[in-house]
């Protein structure tokens, strides 16, 4: 038993690994496509995109087996240490970071740029796991609550300071506090928060604060009409909850108006299609629906995508890497990844249930929903369903940091998984 | 397993939501794609040669020549000497500036025209000099040249292709040029060939990467191909040099095919004014000319009254219906009463007074009292005047009247030949042959055009039938076979009631009002008119001098030619439609003027200060009214 234990590749969930590879090497080929050019008569070329992106998959395999190596208490044990230390590197970014594309996000060693914020997510899903499985730890406490919001929280904050749509990833750690027994009450309450502040920078205050009035109004005429004695015992709530929504939208209106800059009201208002730059928003999600409807059912085939190789959607190796998917791949293809995922992500929940302790079963939620929030927001605006948010497909986009990121999250849970009858 | 339902529900839901997209964009939307209607995909045009036009014996009336654009790409020029350049496109320095920013504006990377159709010697010493202009080119077009200066109305010219046409014809790309009138427009399909297409895959930045698919969508320009017309340019040119000074129009036909030997109109224009840099001013000039309307073809639009000529169609139904015959008679008089009040009462110039008139002196003496009585025998051979209207209508229908003749021309009219009908709604029912008894000498209601009188002549010509007339010959030097213009198509006149007509049009040329231009060794056919002509202005009808018209043919047992000719306000057919008809038919069938004296006074008949005293007093009584 302890020599087979020695073995690192013991008890592995080699489906896992199987999805991931074919992932994994699926995105390659696209990134060849999508950064090929004839012009280069090189057979290889590291300094091409998919050369260096060959080279990070490469790298990867060691990380890998430096993951699987190190023993699976390991991580429980040290999950805070490695929660701080992200947080660090994120806090970092404020002295020591690099401007790319507008947002301080990276560090530079030389010609290597990493985003910590990639890695910050595998740890915080650490993080929160180590919190939650403590055996005293108990969500329906208020006090516990606040804890684990804070730690989804503190790195969401520090990251949406530069790259505010990034920072959305962290809302898929609801699922965790779902799954751990969160009511649904906070999911609600957080879902209409945002309903509602994002209703209020687009269509202003005095909309949303009359429209919210007459929607409350009409449900206590519709209860007191079902039911006549709602009014005697719930008048001070109906009150309280005209004044506190009141209050939320007047402070929504101000913290976005005068405590956020200039520059990160712009990426909110461009996220939202606010501005006026949604021109050039209206040109990717254009170009992207262009590019997908052309592959038709079969595709147009592996570096035959015309519109792929006129580079015509931007950032199509990073977070457009799908349209590419689409054009040369068809629909069979397409929609192939995507029972890819699906299959990669209800492996990983159906794992995660079969964790005896709690803190493998939280971990692992915690890669399968901020997996499925990767693939919601990222194919949703791939195909013109929801608006551009730039975040990577995860194993599939252009990036080191965001492959590795990635391969961490999900290793880990391979290791954790090796070790899951175990009650630590 | 409870809590674990929401996530796999919501991965289920997305998954399903995200495939059923994919399905909508690729599968539904993705059948309609074009796979070279792209924006990966450049198409460059190999534009074709637009075929030549020539006449009837083989002289070329449309050519096509080179002419020069000078083309910039603002991002790529680069600081010049502006004087020295304005000088060499002879332009002010202003309008430099205004160019420049023009093609700024369009767009500062992409090539867009500079200057239009340089003059050859311009671009001579300009295209030495250009290494000296960065970012300035020349690019090569082809325009349309017209080496006989004449035959505008028919040949027609070319535009641009506009946005709206573009838009229509998915043929065209804007800055195309189309044909917009005469055989250019009637022709398009044939004269423009096909455009030859290359594709290119391109990227977003508008750098070509080379051929899409290897040219598997590619296509070779194919040229247009030549027409050759019925038109004699040589005649053609006569006739428009005949009518100078003169509104109005000459149709001359080939009874024996229905080609149009020449289709004057007058006032006309030079077609290479429709052509080059001066293009546009004069099209301005040529528009907006709305007193002599020169783009206005009077042979094919123009609609009036036929006059005296429409006195042989009511002969011709009067023999058919056997109202009438050779040897009838009426008296004249120096009228015809049609009524008991003073004024119902239509005068004759025929001047025989106390015997009997019959068709052939009713002809070539023009009675007007003898086709009245013919008139109201045919309206009221039929109790019922609907009935004999009606009958009267299709016969004179039969002769191509009261509708488009179908001639390959893009212009006409319908003119109008009232029926039962028409009366029946204009007088609620209270009517009969003396209400409208003015058709029988063709001034009434009755409204036709030039060329439909001239076909109407060409079916006396070949006693009772025509061929739809046309202006195209050949194409690609094949003969044309459209059913249309080969087969005959027949009047509701029998052959032989034909006879007696052209005996006493013959009188007309021989011993009637025309003799004194009859040709010696060729029988000449015809038969004068005058149309009288009104203008409502507000509630006033004004009298304006009448019309000339004349129509003929000749010779006689063998017809060559069928000729109508109408002149706007010439007075009496004999004074001036008459010399130009005979004048029109000597050049044809013997190429040559034996009567000087006759093509001089016409050439000296000018008209222009009866049309300026009508103008002017038009304005006036305008003003007044107003």
């Amino acid at each position: 038993m302890r020599q087979k234990q020695n073995n690192i590749f013991f008890g592995i969930d080699w489906l896992l690994v199987l999805f991931f590879t074919l992932l994994v090497g699926f995105g390659w080929i696209n990134i060849y496509a999508a950064s090929y050019t004839d012009e280069n008569i090189q057979a290889f070329d590291f300094s091409s995109k998919y050369g260096k992106q060959l080279l990070w998959i490469l790298f990867s395999i060691p990380l890998i087996i430096l993951i699987l190596f190190i023993n699976a208490k390991f991580y429980q044990r040290f999950s805070s240490i490695f929660f701080i230390l992200s947080l660090l590197t994120l806090i970092g970014l404020f002295i020591f970071g690099t401007e790319v594309n507008g947002a301080r996000s990276w560090y530079r060693f030389g010609s290597v740029s990493i985003q910590p914020s990639e890695f910050a997510k595998a740890f915080t899903a650490l993080g929160l796991a180590k919190l939650m499985s403590d055996r005293k730890y108990n969500l329906s406490i208020l006090k516990n609550q606040i804890k684990a919001f804070i730690i989804i929280f503190l790195p969401a904050l520090l990251i949406a300071l530069h790259d505010p749509g990034s920072a959305i990833i962290y809302l898929a750690f609801f699922f965790v506090l779902n799954r751990e027994g969160l009511t649904l009450a906070y999911i609600i309450f957080g879902a209409l928060s945002i309903v509602l502040f994002i209703g209020t920078i687009i269509a202003g205050v005095k909309i949303i604060i009359s429209l919210l009035y007459i929607i409350i109004s009409i449900y206590i005429i519709y209860s007191i009409y079902k039911n006549k004695r709602f009014l005697k015992f719930n008048w001070i709530k109906i009150v309280g909850i005209y004044l506190f929504s009141s209050f939320f939208i007047l402070s929504a209106d101000y913290s976005y108006n005068n405590i956020l800059k200039k520059h990160q009201r712009d990426r909110f208002e461009v996220i939202l299609g606010k501005t006026s730059d949604t021109k050039q928003i209206g040109y990717n999600s254009d170009q992207s629906i262009q590019t997908i409807s052309s592959g038709k059912f079969w595709g147009k085939g592996f570096l035959e995508g015309d519109k792929t190789q006129g580079n015509f959607v931007p950032a199509q190796d990073t977070d457009y890497i799908f349209s590419v998917v689409g054009e040369e791949w068809g629909f069979v293809g397409s929609s192939l990844v995507i029972f890819l995922f699906m299959a990669l992500l209800y492996r990983i929940i159906y794992k995660a249930e079969k964790h005896a302790n709690k803190f493998g079963r939280i971990y692992g939620y915690g890669v399968a929903s901020i997996l499925f929030f990767h693939l919601i927001v990222n194919i949703g605006m791939v195909i013109g369903l929801l608006p551009t948010v730039g975040i990577p497909l995860p194993f599939f986009s252009y990036g080191g940091s965001s492959l590795w990121g990635f391969t961490l999250l999900l290793f880990i849970f391979i290791k954790l998984d090796t070790q899951k009858s175990y009650d630590w | 397993m409870k809590r674990s339902f929401l996530l796999y529900f919501l991965i289920t839901l997305i998954g399903i939501l995200f495939v059923g997209r994919l399905f909508q964009l690729q599968v539904v939307r993705g059948k309609n794609y074009n796979p070279v209607k792209n924006s990966a995909v450049k198409v460059k045009f190999d534009m074709p040669e637009r075929g030549y036009v020539y006449d009837r014996n083989g002289e070329l009336l449309v050519a096509n020549q080179l002419s020069y654009d000078v083309t910039i790409v603002p991002n790529e020029v680069t600081p010049l000497d502006t004087i020295e350049f304005c000088s060499l496109l002879k332009i002010s320095k202003e309008n430099f500036i205004k160019r420049f920013k023009k093609a700024e504006n369009y767009a500062p990377w992409l090539e867009s025209v500079f200057l239009k159709q340089l003059a050859k010697e311009d671009f001579a010493f300009l295209q030495e000099k250009l290494h000296k202009f960065q970012g300035f080119y020349i690019q090569k077009r082809v325009i349309r040249n017209y080496p006989i200066k004449s035959a505008a109305n028919i040949l027609g010219y070319i535009n641009e292709v506009n946005e709206l046409i573009a838009k229509k014809d998915n043929y065209y790309q804007q800055g195309e040029l189309i044909g917009k009138a005469g055989i250019e427009a009637q022709y398009e399909k044939v004269l423009r060939g096909k455009k030859g297409k290359k594709y290119f895959r391109r990227d977003r930045f508008n750098k070509i990467k080379g051929p899409f698919k290897n040219g598997i969508y590619d296509s070779i320009a194919v040229n247009g191909k030549d027409i050759t017309l019925t038109i004699d340019s040589k005649l053609q040119q006569y006739g428009e040099y005949l009518m100078k000074g003169k509104r109005g129009g000459i149709i001359a036909l080939e009874p024996s095919s229905g080609e149009i030997l020449a289709l004057v109109t007058s006032p006309s224009y030079d077609p290479n004014m429709m052509v080059g840099r001066l293009r546009s001013p004069n099209s301005v000039k040529l528009i907006g000319d709305t007193i002599n309307k020169p783009m206005y073809d009077r042979g094919l639009k123009g609609t009036y009254p036929p006059g005296s000529p429409f006195k042989l169609v009511n002969a011709l139904i009067g023999l058919q219906e056997n109202v009438i015959d050779e040897n009838t008679h009426f008296f004249c008089n120096g009228g015809y009463r049609y009524g008991n009040r003073k004024n119902e009462f239509m005068k004759c110039h025929c001047d025989i007074y106390g015997k009997p008139i019959q068709l052939n002196s009713a002809i070539s003496k023009s009675c007007n009292s003898y086709f009245a009585n013919t008139y109201k025998r045919i309206i009221e051979k039929d109790k019922n005047s609907t009935n004999g209207m009606n009958n009267w209508s299709t016969h004179v229908k039969s002769f191509g009247l009261g509708n488009y003749l179908g001639y390959d021309l893009p212009e006409g009219d319908k003119g109008l030949i009232p029926n039962g009908d028409y009366y029946n709604r204009m007088y609620t029912y209270r009517w009969n042959a003396s209400t409208n008894i003015s058709n029988a000498i063709g001034q009434g209601e009755v409204l036709t055009t030039p060329i439909q009188l001239a076909n109407v002549t060409a079916a006396i010509a070949n006693r009772g039938f025509f061929y739809t007339p046309h202006v195209v010959k050949k194409i690609d030097n094949q003969a044309i076979t459209d059913s249309s213009y080969t087969t005959p198509k027949y009047t509701t006149i029998e052959k032989k009631h034909f006879e007696p007509i052209i005996q006493g049009m013959h009188e007309v040329f021989k011993t009637g009002t025309a003799s004194w231009v009859n040709i010696e060794g060729i029988d000449i056919v015809g038969k004068t008119g005058t149309s009288e002509n009104f203008m409502r202005v507000g509630r006033k009808k004004i009298k304006l001098p009448d019309h000339s018209i004349l129509v003929a043919f000749a010779p006689k047992n063998d017809p060559k030619i069928a000729v109508a000719v109408f002149i706007e306000n010439g007075g009496f057919g004999s004074t001036v439609a008459a010399p130009i008809t005979s004048l029109i038919i000597e050049k044809y069938l013997r190429g040559m003027i034996s009567r000087k004296w006759i093509e001089e006074r016409m050439l000296k008949t000018d008209l222009s200060p009866i049309y300026e005293r009508q103008t002017i007093a038009l304005k006036q009584i305008e003003t007044e009214t107003k």
